[in-house]
């Protein structure tokens, strides 16, 4: 066993052989399918006030608080094993929903383009989702052909090519997902790297008669981040070695792993930072200007707030880290290139940015929470009271607990992006006095970012 | 085989207490006393999806008298920490008066659905001096410092990467 890790499969016989059985996976996408399919529904053809209506209020009120505030820190990819936008794609390639049917994926076989085995087209999409977020987010007609232009993405590229492209690289949701389940105390990973060398079948990447071949095109005797693994556990009902394990590790241990940094990752932090802090602004702020501009009253107004949107993300945030970078480089001597110290260096935005992001949604979630009783009786808006709490009236959740919870996160997660800061520049340096020197240009920068978000919270 | 330094040994207790102490005595020193309290007339007017005036400061202890009016479709007002909820339809105006005597930012938000931005139909109300803000601002900042004192003093020990550069 590695580490400062437990597997759980080995503490837990029960969860292996739930997780080994091939309906549990489909159970619960059916049911999270169900889900979906009404909240696309009642986006369709229910109210179009987005407070009354279903779509909107369990998508980016109730998900959105699991996935962000629990599944993500906790579970890591956990939700892309149960996420339902694959699914139809991926059942329509299997030619089944629970069995292994045998014989080839049924695809097109097409190539995914090398340049694109990234995640920058994850990075544009969910800016380009972003600068449309304030419609995006309230208006349900929109919310739901936005998540059905997803599956219908998904199902199509599932025809062109095998396996789970789509989630792999295009999802805009996943790809912030797997950044940040770099942090979670949860990994798959296999027992003993020497046993995937030694055996040479490689079941667990072409499949067996009870399993596929792994859908994310992951190698799991090489894994060593969760960035990529979506937790369909197919390689734990392929392995005929017994040799995978489900850890339960340190928070954050990936973060640590320096072989696998890469410019488009880092990128993905600086976009998911940024937007934390305008939504933070743009939303939860005061300035009704800049609601008005998001919400596209005039063209010419959404065009300058999508200009400075993507500047502040792309432009701004990254040239001012650039400038920590050369700093940091410079007062403690280092020779590493720029470009490489840039890179590694962002890694510590991920903690801070996940803390940005829950503190942003306690500001909306608890206030908002009450809605989800409503819709829950009335999904569509249209007069029913299916379990009696139609009328129970908009109630905020502990508004005066909230700045605490946001000052809790943010803190957390600043104390945490600080740790992490050194270690990467103790891979970096050849003594403790050089990672220190550096880690206090990115100190700095980690603390204005923090004291930003605290103004606008508490300020 | 070595052994792995324990995270509280000590010499971090040790060196990590002060921090503790100013984080502690930031916590409980009392706020700075305010001048002497006073009525104060606030006209707020909503609209989808804006209050105006956006941001309000008054001074702990205010007796703080708010009209708000509509001036085109109802709109509710809920002011958070105070609890204070109501409702405003367009060309009658609400009087809503309450004694602003907790600290800090408190959003005032609109009550009643008023169309697609209605749950970010936000506005601000800063009783002064905003202690809280000022608290956590040294809370968060005192921690940052007893972090980097922490790594400070890591000086000598083995730093353990789980993939060292090198093997790249």
């Amino acid at each position: 066993m590695s580490e400062g890790r437990i597997d759980l499969l080995a503490r837990l016989p029960f969860l292996k052989a739930i997780l080994n059985s091939r309906a549990f996976q489909p159970a619960l996408m059916l049911a999270t399918l169900f889900f979906f399919t009404l909240a696309a529904l009642t986006g369709l053809f229910g109210t179009p006030a987005g407070s009354r209506n279903f779509g909107i209020i369990f998508v980016w009120i109730v998900w959105w608080a699991l996935l962000i505030i629990v599944l993500v820190p906790f579970f890591g990819r956990l939700w892309c094993a149960v996420c339902p936008i694959p699914a139809p794609g991926e059942w329509l390639q299997r030619r089944g929903i629970i069995s292994r049917v045998p014989g080839r994926l049924r695809t097109l076989r097409w190539r995914w383009p090398r340049r694109f085995k990234n995640i920058w087209l994850q990075n544009f999409g969910f800016l380009g989702v972003a600068i449309f977020s304030t419609i995006i987010l309230t208006r349900p007609g929109v919310s739901a052909w936005v998540l059905l232009s997803f599956v219908l993405v998904g199902v199509i590229l599932s025809i062109l090519y095998e396996n789970r492209v789509f989630c792999r690289y295009v999802c805009p949701v996943g790809g912030f997902i797997g950044l940040y389940s770099l942090l979670a105390p949860l990994e798959l990973r296999v027992k003993d790297t020497q046993v995937c060398r030694e055996h040479t079948p490689k079941d667990c990447l072409i499949g067996t008669e009870n399993s596929y071949g792994c859908p994310w095109m992951v190698f799991p005797g090489s894994l060593t981040r969760n960035t990529y693994c979506g937790l369909c556990t197919e390689c734990l009902k392929a392995c005929p070695k017994d040799n995978i394990a489900l850890n339960l590790r340190p928070f954050g241990s990936d973060l640590l792993v320096a072989k696998e940094r890469r410019l488009d990752e880092a990128y993905k932090a600086f976009i998911m930072l940024g937007c934390a802090l305008l939504y933070s602004a743009v939303l939860l702020g005061p300035w009704g200007w800049i609601k008005d501009w998001a919400n596209m009253e005039t063209p010419a107004h959404w065009a300058l707030y999508a200009l400075g949107f993507l500047t502040i993300t792309l432009l701004l945030l990254p040239g001012l880290f650039w400038l920590t970078t050369v700093a940091a480089r410079r007062l403690a001597g280092q020779q590493t290139p720029l470009r490489r110290l840039f890179v590694d260096y962002a890694y510590t935005l991920v903690p801070l940015g996940l803390a940005g992001w829950i503190a942003f949604s306690f500001g909306f979630v608890l206030v908002n929470g009450s809605y989800a009783l409503v819709v829950l009786s009335d999904p569509f808006g249209w007069g029913w009271n299916l379990f009696g709490t139609a009328g129970v009236p908009w109630t905020p959740l502990w508004p005066r607990l909230i700045p605490f919870l946001q000052v809790g996160t943010l803190t957390i997660g600043l104390l945490f992006a600080l740790d992490i800061a050194y270690r990467i520049a103790r891979q970096h340096s050849r003594d403790h006095h050089s990672a220190f020197l550096t880690t206090l240009p990115i100190a700095g920068f980690l603390a204005a970012v923090t004291v930003g978000f605290l103004r606008l919270y508490l300020g | 085989m070595p052994r792995t330094p324990a995270i509280l040994s000590w010499r971090t207790i040790r060196l990590l207490l002060p921090f503790a102490l100013l984080a502690l005595a930031l916590w409980l020193i009392p706020a700075p006393a305010t001048s002497a309290p006073s009525v104060r007339r606030i006209s707020l007017e909503a609209t989808q999806y804006q209050f105006t005036p956006g941001r309000v400061r008054v001074n702990q202890g205010d007796r703080v008298i708010i009209t708000l009016t509509s001036s085109d479709v109802v709109h509710g007002f809920y002011l958070d920490g105070y609890g204070l909820k109501t409702r405003v339809e367009p060309g009658v105006a609400q009087r809503i008066e309450f004694v602003a005597d907790r600290p800090g930012k408190f959003r005032y938000r609109c009550a009643v659905s008023c169309g697609p931005l209605h749950p970010f139909m936000i506005g601000e109300l800063v009783v002064g001096p905003n202690v809280p803000f000022w608290r956590a601002l040294g809370l968060t900042l005192t921690a940052l410092a007893g972090m980097l004192a922490y790594l400070w003093q890591r000086r000598g020990q083995q730093e353990t990467a789980e993939v060292s550069p090198d093997s790249r």
